[in-house]
């Protein structure tokens, strides 16, 4: 390592004062302001902030995008230009951003039940707000959120973290600094049945190392499940609360 | 094996009623609660029980043997069906539901109009009443003045007739009470808020009239006589594809926006809208009004 910056420090602290397997703090904001969108979600990982909105399904604006048998489910990314330290604008056409959005379409294809809204169109918007590492794992988490919150069927959420390997040792939710000098994966999970819908590496990794971080980054996937999780259950409880009080109508030909 | 020192583990179940039990009686848990029939939330990736027992209904799928929820929010059980209703969601058409709509496209012998659910849905010529007699033939005049009944951007409220193949759903207005909207103003609000009610169309005493669409979409409008909605035999065709509002005077304006205000308020705090409700807030918002 060429740093001038100690990765990993004698005493086992990371640059920030993190310790090797210690998550950065994990912000979820789930009530929109002002948006009119089905489904919305802010989520930041540390200083790494995205927000995401998902429309629909609604009927799909090109008739040649729609399918018979599902549902078109289309990603846009943008990335803020005064979302990293330098300042630079991204159009829409930039490689980084279809990647990213390609990537995240793949990631949640084999999870949105989009079987259930033939010729219909989900529209998600992720809106990247702030970037210091991770940010895959940030719109991925984000995304998840924000389909839950529409009411959109998915078979699992999607929980992604980044992991690291420093020498010999395993780093995970890593910062830009930690990102730009480590081999790193970017690992997606599903934590209910432990399958996993994206494995992404754009730098060299060790063959004998990759197992190793990869169950790590497992293992994160489920400490983040839980806090999505509790996000999710404060947000539909809070929604659900005020119609049990006021009485719901009885179950019967009444409800639906 | 490795060390996971410095996470803080969350608990792993959680539960509106027992915060506190753990993780290995989560199925019982469940059972417990379906006898029960108290409230359980739920979000996607929970299982809810075995399916050998129970079958899956909407908002759950199966694996494994076991039903699991793919939607947040509520579990319900019929019997042995389990469902979970969506927090959140769009509209759900049923046959017969009252909608409210905004017509986006014209179409050749048939009109789109958006009611906020998965897809367009569709009113066909052949269903709306006409001018000059309500059983009349369709003729290729009024194919070719199909905009002059409803044109896009035009409101309308209709009910759900039946279904397309692919899901999407038939509207028809063929009652006095359904046709064009004017002299109001449209609300939105999520549709799980909007209850099924005897009567959708809602006459409160402060001199306006509420549409309530199952879809979430709210119609607030200036009161109608009773005589003027329902012209009998006289069926005014100038009158009810109108795109002209009457006059209307200026309390009665304040009126429509104080409700839709107040359905906007009460929407913010996810409470279900009827009548009663609004009509205790209409009250309690003009006591509180005080004049300087």
């Amino acid at each position: 390592m060429s740093s001038r910056i100690e990765i990993l420090n004698a005493g086992g602290y990371r640059s920030d004062g993190r310790r090797q397997y210690e998550l950065r703090t994990i912000n979820i904001d789930l009530f929109p302001q002002g948006s009119a969108a089905d489904g919305f979600a802010t989520l930041s990982h540390g200083l790494t902030q995205v927000s995401v909105c998902v429309f629909g399904p609604r009927e799909a604006k090109l008739r040649s995008q729609t399918f018979h048998d599902r549902a078109n489910v289309n990603i846009e990314v943008g990335i803020a230009a005064f979302s990293s330290s330098e300042r630079r604008r991204r159009g829409r056409g930039d490689k980084r951003i279809l990647e990213i959005s390609q990537t995240l379409k793949s990631t949640f294809d084999p999870v949105i039940q989009s079987s259930l809204y033939p010729r219909s169109q989900i529209d998600i918007y992720v809106q990247v707000l702030q970037q210091d590492g991770g940010l895959l794992q940030a719109c991925i988490n984000a995304t998840t959120l924000a389909l839950a919150n529409a009411g959109i069927p998915l078979t699992d959420f999607v929980c992604a973290v980044t992991s690291g390997v420093h020498s010999t040792s395993p780093l995970l939710d890593l910062t830009l600094l930690e990102e730009n000098d480590l081999p790193n994966v970017t690992v997606a999970v599903m934590p209910r049945s432990g399958k996993v819908s994206l494995v992404t590496m754009e730098t060299r990794l060790h063959v004998d190392r990759f197992e190793e971080i990869f169950r790590l980054a497992g293992e994160a996937g489920k400490i983040i499940h839980a806090e999505m999780k509790k996000a999710v259950k404060d947000r539909t409880e809070r929604l659900v609360a005020p119609m049990q009080s006021l009485g719901r109508p009885a179950t019967g030909e009444n409800d639906y | 094996m490795f060390e996971f020192t410095s996470f803080r583990r969350p608990p792993e179940t959680f539960s509106v009623s027992s915060p506190d039990n753990a993780d290995a009686d989560m199925d019982e848990d469940y059972e417990d609660f379906l006898e029960s029939g108290e409230t359980k939330l739920t979000w996607p990736g929970e299982s809810l029980t075995s399916a050998q027992d129970y079958m899956r209904g909407h908002g759950t799928y199966v694996d494994n043997e076991q039903v699991i929820a793919s939607v947040t929010g509520i579990v319900e059980r019929v019997n042995k069906l389990i469902t979970v209703r969506a927090a959140r969601t769009r509209y759900n058409p049923e046959v017969g539901d009252l909608v409210v709509g905004r017509i986006t496209e014209v179409q050749p012998r048939r009109w789109k109009v958006d009611a906020n659910s998965r897809q367009d849905a569709i009113l066909m010529l052949s269903s709306v009443n006409l001018p000059g007699g309500v059983q009349r033939r369709k003729l290729e005049s009024d194919e070719l003045q199909m905009r002059t009944f409803f044109e896009e951007g035009d409101l309308l409220v209709a009910e759900v007739q039946s279904f397309f193949g692919d899901g999407s759903m038939s509207l028809h207005t063929r009652s006095l009470s359904y046709g064009k909207l004017r002299n109001g103003q449209l609300a939105t609000v999520p549709p799980i808020l909007i209850r099924r009610l005897k009567s959708h169309f809602i006459s409160l005493p402060c001199g306006v009239d509420l549409i309530l669409g199952l879809n979430g979409y709210i119609w607030v409008n200036k009161h109608v006589k009773q005589n003027e909605r329902e012209g009998e035999e006289g069926f005014d065709a100038e009158a009810v594809y109108s795109s002209r509002n009457d006059e209307i005077d200026e309390s009665t304006r304040a009126a429509i926006s104080r409700v839709t205000n107040l359905i906007t308020v009460l929407v913010s705090h996810s409470i279900p809208l009827t009548d009663t409700i609004l009509l205790d807030a209409y009250d309690w918002s003009l006591e509180q009004e005080c004049d300087p």
